[in-house]
């Protein structure tokens, strides 16, 4: 008999105990207040923000310029960018001697150390975020692949206010990611962090030292 | 990484929380580490009827996923499967490291990094891969420092809780090479951040834990703040998590309420980090995350505890560290002095089934039953009721109904077993009965005045003068 069927028949012989009914996680949820955009917006950002994220307020039409000064301030020399990706497209003007635009084209493999050694930042944009944990929502494709938000150690991070849910359940609804996961689906809350020396808090463990997140408001938005 | 690993000290249990006891920086550095956590997860459930709730439901969500446990675990390698990962089943340490190592040896691997697993550390793994010439080097900060002081995790979420900032500086000026001594706590970590780096970015295989494990999408999903997970997930060419039978979930949203009780019981943080949710190997067209990818389904004497209707709710732990961290026993001995993988209340009811009653019932009675760890619980764990079931199995007699598990009747010994079963007879036989109790209330100056454990800070048991039925007897008149 295989360990499989070892393990499967002793569970199957165990005696049933008493009844669970299917968890109501709905109504759980049903009971949080309710919150609205402009409030989702600020609990976001303060959240993210005590968390030691940065985030700017910009537009569609302002952010490269403001990453182009914020990456110079932090002196941002290669900038890792998805390949064919929308917003690598609107940096393209800043490109030249000081901020180096480097196209994520490459399989990680093939260039794992120069990857890991000379990449200053990147820039991924977000899925959306959540209000109730100031998280960010990523969903890696190949043209924001995994590896950006965790090896750079700063992440510039292009989130659409719009896109701000209440909260994690509120999220996973609303996109439905119960139809169909990715290969890797992440959310984040600011940089890495650890506290494993005399629960002493260290920013910039393994991960990003710095998480900038350029925060796109249409004038619709409520401040 | 060939080092003597001393895991425990050896000895007894009593032994080793004597020790721990009379060493006055351990108590100092958990002292320190307990009422912080306290003050911290208190912090983050301000109002206790949404906090009852919320540990309602999760306790339902686990409850669910016990009550459903095989079917979940065939749909969730099923999903997993057709997801492209491989599902591999171990009923022992042996194999689940067999497993590991025919992996590792396939793809001829020499070094895997890990991140923070503490089935891992249940079955042994490092010394498995060190055994066969392969280099599995701890990237959790925590785990990185126990690992270069050659010693084991002495909490299941903050591993190196029992070291001092000061002995960790000692340690990295000792062990590596070209660090100078520093106390500066950034400096330390930027240290071990440019050592693992390079470790990363060599590692051929990357192994992990599991925080759940999602049937309804075959979903592992991880949380972390260092990000040394994501690391050993997404770089190494190769990922295996590992993970016991009972890790499963049913909904992809049942993750959504025990994430929101695990950081906050754990460390008092509203999140982690990074919550990483891994469905599949990296597919055509994505650049980078592993080609493949395994889990490794663990029973190791889980089944064991399932088997029984009330031990069963043992395995609703979701691995948060509250009862430890509010515990008067592990926060005097710390973790190290348990001599079990797990520590605290919730390696006191899990390790008899890993390892056996017969090394592992001192723990059971370890305790004050004050019931600090059933009140902070996120899944309404029973703690108290079933240290004291294992109390009874332990003093069960062999081949009775009442010892059913691997050790039960091992704290029953001759003397106990003369003396109960000189109690049945006598209570048995009314006239016996009747001559020892008078026996016993005339001679009662006889009584020892050393009475074992009990003497040692209580005054002896005497007999009474008179029996009941000696007092009855008089008010009759």
């Amino acid at each position: 008999m295989s360990a499989r069927a070892n393990i499967l028949n002793r569970l199957r012989a165990a005696p049933a105990g008493a009844p669970v009914p299917l968890p109501d996680v709905a109504a759980w949820h049903a009971a949080a207040a309710p919150m609205d955009s402009a409030t989702r917006i600020a609990r976001f950002r303060a959240n993210i923000e005590a968390a030691h994220a940065e985030v700017h307020d910009t537009d569609a039409k302002a952010w490269p310029v403001l990453l182009g000064q914020i990456a110079a301030k932090k002196g941002v020399r290669r900038l890792l960018v998805g390949k064919d990706a929308a917003e690598a497209a609107a940096l393209a003007p800043l490109a030249g001697d000081d901020l180096q635009l480097l196209p994520y084209e490459k399989p990680a493999n093939e260039w794992r150390t120069e990857f890991f050694d000379t990449i200053d930042a990147a820039l991924t944009p977000a899925r959306s975020a959540i209000a109730d944990t100031g998280s960010l929502i990523l969903w890696p494709d190949a043209r924001a692949p995994r590896l950006m938000s965790l090896v750079p150690a700063i992440h510039f991070v292009l989130l659409d206010a719009a896109t701000i849910h209440a909260d994690l359940y509120a999220a996973m609804k609303a996109e439905q990611w119960a139809a169909g996961m990715p290969t890797n689906a992440l959310v984040i809350s600011g940089p890495s962090k650890t506290a494993d020396i005399q629960q002493t808090l260290a920013y910039g463990a393994h991960g990003p030292r710095e998480v900038i997140v350029l925060l796109i408001r249409s004038a619709g938005d409520a401040s | 990484m060939s080092q003597p690993i001393e895991f425990h000290p050896t000895g007894s249990f009593a032994d080793r929380s004597r020790a721990a006891v009379n060493n006055a920086p351990l108590r100092k550095s958990f002292r320190g580490a307990m009422d912080f956590l306290q003050a911290k997860r208190l912090a983050q459930f301000p109002n206790a009827a949404d906090l009852s709730t919320l540990r309602d439901l999760g306790s339902a969500i686990r409850r669910y996923a016990l009550a459903n446990l095989p079917n979940l675990l065939v749909q969730l390698e099923e999903k997993l499967t057709a997801n492209g990962v491989h599902v591999h089943w171990a009923e022992t340490p042996a194999e689940a490291n067999a497993i590991v190592l025919a992996i590792a040896q396939r793809h001829k691997a020499t070094h895997m990094v890990k991140g923070k697993s503490m089935v891992s550390e249940e079955v042994g793994l490092n010394h498995a891969m060190e055994a066969a010439g392969i280099e599995a080097l701890e990237t959790d900060m925590g785990e990185y420092i126990v690992q270069l002081a050659g010693e084991g995790p002495s909490h299941i979420i903050m591993p190196a809780i029992h070291k001092t900032k000061q002995q960790i500086a000692e340690l990295f000026a000792e062990k590596l090479p070209g660090v100078a001594y520093t106390e500066n706590v950034d400096e330390l970590i930027r240290i071990g951040r440019q050592v693992l780096r390079k470790k990363f970015a060599a590692g051929d295989i990357g192994l992990s834990g599991v925080n759940f494990a999602v049937a309804e999408t075959g979903t592992i999903f991880l949380v972390e703040n260092e990000g040394n997970g994501r690391m050993c997930t997404t770089v190494p060419r190769v990922h295996i998590a590992i993970t016991g039978i009972e890790k499963v979930v049913a909904k992809l949203d049942h993750v959504v309420p025990l994430n929101s009780l695990l950081p906050r019981s754990a460390t008092g943080q509203a999140v982690e980090t990074y919550q990483n949710f891994i469905s599949g190997p990296r597919k055509p067209g994505e650049l980078d995350g592993p080609d493949e990818v395994h889990l490794i389904l663990l029973d190791n004497g889980r089944t064991q505890a399932y088997a029984d209707v009330q031990l069963r709710a043992t395995l609703q732990c979701i691995r948060c560290g509250a009862c430890m961290n509010h515990c008067p026993v592990y926060a005097r001995v710390g973790g190290h002095a348990y001599g079990t993988t797990y520590p605290g209340p919730i390696g006191a009811i899990i390790s008899p089934h890993l390892i056996g009653l017969a090394d592992t019932y001192p723990l059971a009675f370890a305790s004050t039953l004050c019931g600090a760890c059933v009140e902070v619980c996120p899944v309404r764990i029973p703690i108290t009721d079933i240290l004291i079931r294992l109390r009874n199995e332990a003093q069960a007699r062999p081949g009775s109904v009442d010892a059913t598990l691997r050790g039960s009747g091992a704290a029953r010994t001759a003397v106990v077993s003369a003396i109960w079963s000189a109690w049945s007879t006598i209570y048995s036989r009314l006239g016996l009965y009747r001559w020892t109790s008078w026996f016993m209330s005339r001679g009662r100056a006889l009584s020892p005045t050393e009475q074992g454990a009990w003497t040692r800070c209580r005054t002896p048991l005497k007999p009474a003068a008179k029996r009941l039925r000696d007092l009855l007897r008089e008010r009759r008149k």
